[in-house]
């Protein structure tokens, strides 16, 4: 297979998760999150901007989906991308009063 | 406090209270504040005369009177030597005036007795957060065997035959047992009763202007400035509720109190303990949870100096460089955060 029709069939296999697979937000606004409760689908990206003007550190440890983020202060954001179907529930370590679940369809 | 009942998955159920409430007592985070007696800016520093309550344990008369005497029964305690009072004294600042706390035995323990006052506005309870709320920790201390070390069996057989409190669980609770469930409402609806909201810092904020002395007006200035305190200390208890590692000495001890990293097995969570109110502060030294500063001022240079132990030091920590007078306002504007002190009547238990 030439290289060229290699890349075009890849492309044409990957184009169906990539057109699907989205990217939401889930900020940290005034020690809250700025969404409760999130549905998204397998695949897709959440992204966790910090708009306070001090840290937060986001994490799960819940079975399907464990991750530390570490603490970062406003402006910064980082991003988890959730591979399996299922319910993921996210807290602040430093401030444990903000909590919210993602599920993951 | 009316909550909406709306269907949930069972661990959001469970949490879902805890959210509404601090939803309430914690205000919004402002950036900057006018240092101007009574301006808009600084009313949410301002607390209510009652903490909120969970749903299942609305504050009566009946119920803060018979936990006022379960608080000071010594026989709710293995030895009938120690009451809820002994650590948590309202002489001392509703704490016990020790590094760490004495508990079974005099036995030394590792952390200090935190105060009560206030302990109603938190939405987490314990140094490294290990219980949610006041009535879930209510029986930890009297079932500890190195705290108060009592069998409970023995406590609740022992209440259930006492006339005098029969009556007054009858009153506080009809219908219901005297057992766990009605000890620890009653107690921990007593221990939303030791608030402090009225110090001359909440004169100042509701437009007194001569509440407050001049120096202590640039200590506040200082504390939601400079020296960054109000980011953990915030409105309107001057708590976040959060945990910090804040880089004391003794985290460099071998084998260190882990602190709430033994609840969330997390990096920035080895060293770190829950951010303690501030108001009525002057009366509860020694400060810190291993009760390592003995005064205000020795709190305000570790903090100048950006801690000490500074391994997983929390990010929220720096060197903030001090000048003498500026520790000294600092100082001032905490002895601001006393209130009128809260005389108790002791009350008469049931032989």
């Amino acid at each position: 297979m030439k290289p060229f029709t290699l890349i075009t069939f890849i492309t044409c296999l990957l184009l169906p998760i990539l057109a699907v697979a989205a990217e939401h937000e889930v900020g940290q606004k005034n020690k809250a999150f700025t969404v409760e409760k999130l549905e998204i689908k397998v695949g897709d990206t959440v992204s966790f901007p910090n708009h306070d003007e001090f840290f937060h550190n986001i994490f799960s440890l819940s079975e399907l989906k464990s991750f530390d983020l570490g603490s970062y202060k406003k402006g910064k954001t980082k991003k988890v991308i959730f591979d399996k179907p299922g319910t993921v529930e996210i807290e602040c370590a430093i401030h444990p009063s903000m909590f919210m679940v993602i599920e993951v369809k | 406090m009316k909550i909406t009942r709306i269907k949930l998955s069972g661990s959001l159920k469970l949490r879902l209270p805890c959210i509404l409430i601090f939803c309430i007592i914690q205000a919004p985070v402002h950036a900057e504040y006018i240092s101007q007696a009574g301006h808009p800016s600084l009313q949410e520093w301002l607390l209510p005369d009652v903490p909120p309550q969970p749903k299942d344990n609305p504050i009566t008369k009946a119920k803060t009177s018979l936990g006022k005497k379960l608080f000071f029964d010594p026989r709710l305690s293995g030895d009938g030597n120690m009451s809820c009072a002994t650590c948590h004294n309202p002489v001392f600042g509703w704490s016990d005036g020790l590094p760490t706390a004495k508990g079974v035995k005099s036995k030394v323990l590792g952390r200090a007795s935190p105060t009560v006052i206030n302990s109603g506005f938190n939405s987490i309870q314990m140094w490294d957060g290990r219980k949610k709320s006041l009535e879930d920790q209510a029986m930890g201390p009297m079932k500890a065997n190195v705290e108060m070390n009592m069998d409970t069996k023995k406590l609740f057989i022992w209440l259930n035959k006492n006339a005098g409190y029969k009556k007054e669980f009858t009153k506080a609770f009809p219908g219901e047992k005297i057992d766990a469930e009605t000890v620890k409402k009653a107690i921990a609806s007593y221990e939303r009763t030791v608030v402090s909201n009225n110090s001359p810092f909440d004169d100042w904020v509701k437009g007194i202007k001569s509440a407050m002395t001049s120096q202590q007006v640039d200590g506040f200035k200082l504390f939601v400035g400079k020296a960054k305190c109000a980011e953990c200390h915030s409105a309107p208890n001057f708590t976040d509720s959060g945990f910090h590692n804040i880089g004391l000495k003794s985290w460099g001890d071998p084998n260190p109190d882990m602190g709430r990293y033994a609840q969330r097995p997390l990096k920035l969570m080895k060293g770190a303990f829950k951010t303690p109110t501030l108001r009525d502060i002057a009366r509860t030294a020694p400060y810190f949870h291993d009760g390592s500063a003995v005064t205000l001022i020795e709190v305000i240079e570790h903090y100048s100096q950006g801690g000490v132990n500074k391994s997983n030091l929390s990010p929220a920590m720096e060197k903030l460089n001090l000048s003498n007078s500026e520790k000294m306002a600092l100082e001032a504007f905490l002895n601001a955060l006393t209130s009128p002190y809260m005389a108790v009547t002791l009350p008469e238990l049931p032989l």
